[in-house]
């Protein structure tokens, strides 16, 4: 048979290669200053107090800096190499291999800037503003449009499994993003959620939770199929298994994005709906896990002496722990103690450091003595790496599963009067912080293993000789093999690029019309609450700062139907007051009380000064500090635009009150004001309303006095209760 | 609660994808051979040496001189 000569573009791997290995270092030490922060959170809150390093804007920085810098640049990295090997032919354009790698380093650069800067959209994994969006929406369709065309011109005809999964992942990812990215702008840096309250929730998870599973699981579940049997140097276990597991898979993981909401507003059956298919989940995921662990049969000698195979053993572990866990975690009656707490921050990162983590650094082990045709600097250095990685997934998860639990129980515990044996909130805190001392330590010596991964690889590299281009003699099996219906479709399509682009086109449009069209004529039919009325202006503006620090990130806005809770917060959260909130800001994580009901609990001075400095106001706080609100001016220019968005998006604010909107916040804000100088006089007494009345804190501390107040001021009628519950 | 139906339709929209994808691979006989495909991707591709060696490293000493 004729063997033809191909060259596999190894440059793009070694860019990509090069890009994970600095952002996911940049990640993680960003990780780590957030989790420096609750463990000391007297010298980072009070004595560094910058705004740009305060933990509600680092932690988004921190995810995005992970999933999509780190884990993203591992896969461009795992797919460009093992496509083409795959396929046996170099990628079909080299023009879109650059384009995808520097805009998606532009794009996280972005990130880097706007995410410190408090330019967010509030909704987890999904934070970055609209330009940024549509940015990456480009990028994506850059990368599977080459993808699907290196397909089309591939020499093989079997698609090797792994590459089922990177389809998927493409598919599946973009619709997604797309989806949850629809945003009304109000300026350059700054948008509304197209949906609100519950719906803006529903869709928000269902992105959220398809994010973890078609970014962070099956792109790196076709890297497994494909770089575990070449490190083993085995067949995988089961190909059939394989191929059974990806479908399943697949078919499953879409319905389960209901699991986040479970006890919150959302109705019951779909709540059980995204049960269901979580538990259905399990048995795809250890099939996959099984098949990944079963390919090491009769080759665990080899596991001994390869750090990379042992790199993947515990990637594999740690997933089954983690699919595991996952299902687990979506019963009610375990979500119950779970949710809001620590447990969930360790379930993600067994994930992240152990699934994530684990494969890229085994990759990359593999990857840099192929590239560089040389022998890996030092075997014992990456053994030592993964000894100490281990070890930190351990020091990092043990106690925070320790202290979710304990938190979780906490919260729930009564007296046998009847009263809640907690009743302060902060003292369920407290007792978290030697754990969080610990989940320190385990990351800061899984980051040293990062540092010693990338000294190995660079004096891999430097010891190595590089080829920009790989060049080997495959044999084109396509031709004979092919159907002959099959083979004219593709033949058009191949070698005509513009026809190509115009099908894609068409494909991209179907879908799009598909989501379109039902969004615009979905008027929300959830039954209001009579008493639930549009923010204020100045409320508003308030919202928006909420928004800007992150404090979604530690407070949650949804009283769950739990006894436990209605006791320390009152009333539980009804779909109903949610109708006007663009986006929603539920929260998925409590490091601080629940907020939904704080609204007249507290007087405006207790806040001012609760803002300032939260340590004198509540001793023993990890709450960090926002003296910045009170020294920085509202920026009211956009108060009018955002009226008038919020009206084009069916919000009740009565014809021409944007032009009413400035009088009327500076009137609410100056009775603010007003009742806190009055408070703090005795105290200071030269301090006057005017100076503070036109400060971001007064914005602040209006929409926290809002919160949850509407359906304590009348309470509502049974009939109001019973249509917002359906 | 329509954006549950909107959502139904995004994800039987994705799932009809995967389902039309599904049919093709089975149609297309990507699935005849359910044993070699594990094996196949195990061996290397036969590289050639370039007589003119286009790499890093001489590019390294150059710019060094």
């Amino acid at each position: 048979m004729e063997k033809i000569e191909v060259r596999y573009d190894n440059k793009i791997v070694k860019y990509f290669a090069y890009a994970t290995i600095i952002w996911g270092i940049t990640g993680m030490l960003v990780g780590l200053t957030a989790a420096l922060q609750l463990a000391f959170p007297n010298f980072f809150n009070d004595y560094l107090g910058y705004k740009y390093l305060s933990f509600g804007r680092i932690r988004p920085l921190h995810t995005n800096a992970v999933i999509f810098a780190f884990v993203g640049n591992a896969i461009f990295t795992g797919v460009y190499y093992s496509l083409q090997r795959l396929l046996k032919t170099r990628m079909w354009s080299d023009k879109l291999s650059y384009i995808n790698f520097w805009g998606w380093q532009l794009i996280i650069l972005s990130a880097v800037i706007t995410l410190p800067m408090g330019f967010t959209s509030s909704k987890e994994y999904a934070e970055l503003e609209w330009p940024i969006d549509i940015a990456i929406a480009l990028m994506w369709v850059t990368f599977g449009w080459n993808m699907f065309a290196t397909i089309l011109v591939r020499r093989v005809k079997h698609l090797y499994v792994a590459i089922w999964f990177y389809l998927g992942t493409f598919v599946t990812v973009a619709v997604l993003h797309i989806f949850n990215s629809f945003e009304i702008p109000i300026h350059f840096m700054k948008s509304y959620s197209w949906y609100s309250g519950v719906q803006d929730a529903l869709v928000q998870w269902w992105y959220g939770h398809n994010a973890v599973a078609f970014f962070l699981t099956t792109p790196f579940l076709g890297l497994m199929y494909y770089f575990v049997p070449k490190a083993a140097n085995r067949p995988i276990y089961s190909y059939k298994l394989s191929i059974i597991h990806f479908w399943a898979l697949i078919f499953l993981y879409i319905w389960a994005g209901p699991h986040h909401l479970l006890y919150s507003s959302l109705p019951d059956w779909a709540q059980s709906l995204g049960v269901v298919f979580s538990i259905m989940l399990i048995a795809p995921s250890w099939g996959g896990m099984l098949n990944g662990l079963l390919t090491l049969r009769g080759a665990w000698d080899k596991v001994r002496d390869s750090a990379i195979l042992k790199f993947y053993v515990v990637a594999l572990t740690a997933y089954g722990m983690a699919t595991f866990e996952g299902p687990l975690l979506s019963l009610k009656n375990v979500n119950s103690i779970t949710h809001f707490t620590d447990w969930i921050v360790a379930h993600v990162h067994v994930g992240g450091l152990g699934w994530n983590g684990m494969l890229v650094f085994g990759m990359m082990y593999y990857l840099f003595p192929k590239l560089f045709k040389v022998k890996l600097y030092s075997e014992s250095l990456a053994n030592t790496h993964f000894w100490i990685a281990t070890l930190g997934i351990l020091l990092w998860t043990i106690p925070m599963y320790w202290a979710g639990f304990s938190q979780g129980l906490m919260w729930q515990e009564f007296n046998p009067d009847g009263t809640l044996a907690y009743p302060d909130f902060l003292s369920t805190v407290t007792v978290l912080k030697p754990f969080y001392i610990m989940r320190t330590f385990g990351g800061l010596i899984y980051i040293i293993g990062v540092f010693l991964m990338a000294y190995n690889l660079f004096k891999t590299g430097r010891s190595g000789v590089f080829s920009n281009d790989e060049v080997v003699q495959v044999t084109n099996t396509l031709e004979k093999n092919v159907k002959v219906k099959g083979e004219y479709w593709h033949k058009v399509i191949e070698r005509k690029p513009v026809r190509l682009m115009v099908f894609s086109l068409i494909v991209i449009a179907i879908g799009g019309i598909v989501e379109i069209i039902p969004t615009m004529a979905v008027k929300s039919n959830i039954k209001k609450i009579a008493q639930v009325l549009p923010y204020t202006p100045l409320e508003l503006e308030g919202r928006d700062i909420y928004i800007r620090e992150g404090c979604v990130g530690c407070h949650s806005q949804m009283v769950r139907p739990l006894r436990f809770e209605t006791e320390r917060y009152g009333e539980y959260s009804k779909a109903g007051e949610f109708v006007y909130d663009h986006p929603f800001l539920w929260g998925s994580k409590r490091t601080g009380p629940d907020l939904a009901r704080e609204g007249g609990l507290r007087s405006n001075s207790w806040h001012y000064s609760h803002m300032i400095m939260p340590k004198e106001i509540s001793p023993g706080s990890i709450m960090p500090a926002y003296p910045w609100l009170a020294e920085d001016d509202l920026n009211t220019e956009y108060i009018e635009k955002k009226i008038t968005v919020l009206q084009g998006l069916g919000v009740p604010y009565p014809e021409g009150f944007e032009k009413e909107a400035l009088a009327d916040l500076q009137t609410q804000a100056n009775g603010i004001a007003e009742s806190i100088i009055k408070d703090l006089s005795k105290k200071e007494s030269n301090a006057q309303a005017s100076d503070i009345a036109g400060k971001e804190i007064i914005a602040i501390i209006a929409y926290l006095q809002r919160l949850g107040t509407d359906i304590k001021a009348v309470p509502a009628t049974e009939a109001d209760v019973e249509t917002s519950m359906k | 609660m329509e954006i549950m139906y909107v959502m139904l339709l995004v994800s039987l929209f994705l799932a009809v994808i995967f389902f039309i994808s599904f049919i093709w691979a089975n149609k297309s006989g990507q699935y005849d051979d359910d044993v070699t495909p594990g094996m196949r991707i195990l061996y290397d591709d036969e590289e050639v040496v370039e007589e003119k060696p286009n790499n890093e490293k001489t590019k390294k000493e150059e710019w060094k001189k």
